[in-house]
């Protein structure tokens, strides 16, 4: 097995009674895309921020291919921030321009936009395109030195769903180079597509870690049947399964699907608005949390 | 070298694409040497100026000749000294004294004006004459304004054009972006002041043409070393823009502080008026600012044709706030706000 790109060991952050970062170890192997997952303020950006180097750790060791993370590796990284303004008045094109002037050995230009798909925005203002070209023009300049290490935070928020999953194609197309991507995301859908590890974290402690699969298997043996409100009300009592009352919803969760519909039959209840869905990650982060992942 | 050019080429695009900002760095100047230019301005006045030793306030044309002279003003003047000053100064063309029998009159034997003049008065009436020559070069007060204005505008554009532009990309996050990139403090501040040197110096230089073809502008001294002058202030200024932007992460905090800077400097460094006047203490104060030096050295290459080894002081000065501010602000630059 080839050595991590990333150690990490001990890792904490503080700003001053603060603590971001409580002490964090993890590994990041070569060519997969690692999750961050965890609510706001958890400590996900901040210790994607201390892999890039953006920010220096207050205590513990982030070694890069093996040595200590110092200036040279961030010429290596491709960094795509929660939330980035460009210089004003530049065009698209102006700014993979002035970016590829940077890097002492950038990707062709023609090269990121098509992989970006930049063509017929390259000379609009930056300040003036949609947030899936914004999204674009970004990644394109997290790429343009053609990074062994993408971090992507929180590339997709905000996005409308078209814009979303076009931004996941271009994702899974680098996927594909065999770069190492760390992504920290809110949509855990986008971390199930994507990410081939996941670290789940909360007040800067990594309260789980393993595939996406691993992880629902270790916690979950159910799954769960929807039904509305409207259907199901006041007609669940004494179900010898988990119901949990979610709004417009009811969830009943369960191991037999068989013999939880058969109970339900004899309840005489309509299934025609049954719902049968397995665990997700957000069952997962609501069960290890106890948070709304966008709360 | 790459990246600096870069960086440079990128701040010189925002600066001409941003046409308020750009309007007003040449608005503002143009605006006010036409409105001093109209105040000024000699059209419509009378051609000469003659004072006359009087005690009355008012001048009896019939007690000479010379009075009915057109285009001149005659103007009363009861203390001796104080006119003569004027006349050492260009202010008077020429100042006359009718006594009794004779005729007095002073003249600045460098004066076009008052040598014109003098033909006349010699020209009429047949009293006996007394010419006293007086010496002295003529000062405009706009002569004196105009570097005061240029300076001020070089301040302004210096100071809050890389000030606020810094810290308003350090509150939204472009800075960092930056930072995760290979481009250094270093080479990113001093892309800041290049651009922003060559943009103020061809400001400058153009409003300054535009004052010697419209203001028939005093310029005795090298042109050269003026620019060079002009160059040095504002690098300082540039600097000292940099060094109060280097940490601050609010545009408010950063206008206050620019704000603090900058009215002092306007009235402390003699843009408007000469501190000569002053308490000593204000003129030591005012010896802090990188304008102070930078108006006394053009203004010594303006209206005196000082050279090189008449303002090195000043130069000096000058270069040396420029390198302890730039490097002050390289050691206190951040990129991010905490």
């Amino acid at each position: 097995m080839s050595e991590p790109v990333f150690q990490v060991r001990g890792l904490t952050k503080r700003y001053g009674d603060v603590v971001a970062v409580a002490g964090v170890d993890f590994d990041v192997p070569e060519g997969i895309c690692l999750g961050l997952l965890g609510p706001n303020g958890a400590g996900k950006t901040t210790t994607v921020e201390m892999l890039e180097g953006i920010q220096q750790p207050s205590t513990g060791e982030i070694l890069y291919r093996g040595t200590p993370l110092d200036r040279r590796a961030r010429t290596r990284f491709g960094i795509q921030f929660q939330s980035t303004v460009l210089q004003d008045y530049l065009s698209v094109g102006e700014c993979l321009d002035l970016f590829r002037g940077l890097y002492p050995a950038p990707l062709p230009r023609e090269r990121l936009i098509e992989l970006c798909e930049l063509g017929e925005i390259l000379d609009r203002d930056n300040r003036k395109l949609s947030g899936g070209q914004k999204q674009r023009l970004l990644l394109a300049l997290a790429l343009l030195n053609d990074p062994q290490v993408l971090f992507l935070d929180e590339p997709t928020t905000g996005l409308d769903p078209q814009a979303r999953r076009n931004f996941w194609r271009l994702i899974e197309d680098i996927k594909r180079e065999r770069k190492t991507l760390v992504l920290t995301t809110h949509y855990m859908e986008e971390a199930y597509r994507l990410c081939d590890r996941i670290l789940i974290v909360d007040h800067g402690r990594i309260i789980a870690e393993g595939t996406p699969d691993e992880l629902l298997a270790a916690h979950f043996r159910d799954v769960i049947l929807e039904l509305p409100q409207s259907v199901a009300a006041g007609r669940l009592e004494g179900l010898s399964m988990q119901v949990l009352d979610c709004g417009d919803n009811v969830e009943i969760s369960t191991d037999d699907v068989d013999a939880t519909i058969r109970e339900l039959v004899g309840r005489d209840i309509p299934l025609n608005q049954l719902a049968i869905r397995p665990r997700t990650l957000e069952d997962l982060f609501l069960e290890l949390t106890g948070k709304e992942l966008r709360g | 070298m790459r990246r600096f050019l870069a960086v440079m080429h990128a701040r010189n695009i925002e600066f001409l694409r941003d046409r308020s900002s750009l309007g007003w760095n040449v608005a503002f100047p143009v605006l006010l040497i036409f409105g001093l230019w109209a105040m000024f301005a000699d059209g419509g006045r009378p051609l000469y100026k003659a004072g006359v030793l009087t005690t009355a306030t008012k001048i009896e044309k019939s007690i000479h000749p010379f009075l009915d002279t057109r285009y001149t003003q005659f103007i009363p003047y009861a203390d001796r000294q104080a006119a003569i000053d004027l006349v050492s100064g260009h202010e008077l063309d020429i100042l006359v004294e009718f006594g009794p029998g004779r005729t007095r009159y002073w003249v600045n034997t460098t004066s076009p004006k008052g040598y014109a003049l003098e033909r006349f008065l010699l020209a009429t009436g047949d009293d006996p004459k007394e010419a006293v020559p007086v010496v002295g070069t003529r000062t405009r007060y706009i002569d004196w304004l105009i570097p005061g204005i240029l300076g001020m505008n070089m301040m302004f554009s210096c100071l809050f054009g890389i000030g606020y532009v810094v810290v308003r990309y350090r509150k939204n996050g472009y800075l960092k972006r930056l930072h995760a990139t290979p481009l250094t403090a270093f080479e990113y501040l001093s892309a800041q002041v290049v651009s922003r040197l060559g943009l103020v110096l061809t400001i400058t230089t153009v409003l300054f043409l535009a004052c010697v073809w419209l203001l028939d502008l005093r310029m005795l001294g090298s042109g050269l070393l003026l620019l060079l002058t002009a160059a040095l202030g504002s690098t300082a200024l540039i600097a000292l823009g940099l060094t109060v932007a280097a940490r601050v992460a609010s545009e408010e905090l950063a206008g206050g502080l620019l704000n603090l800077i900058t009215w002092p400097m306007m009235l402390m460094s003699g843009v408007w008026f000469s501190m000569e006047g002053t308490s000593v203490l204000f003129q030591k104060v005012a010896l802090i600012f990188p304008l102070t030096h930078a108006l006394t050295a053009a203004r010594a290459v303006m209206l005196d044709g000082a050279g090189l080894a008449d303002i090195w002081v000043e130069l000096v000065v000058l270069a040396g706030m420029s390198a302890g501010l730039m490097l002050l602000s390289a050691a206190l630059f951040r990129w991010k706000t905490d």
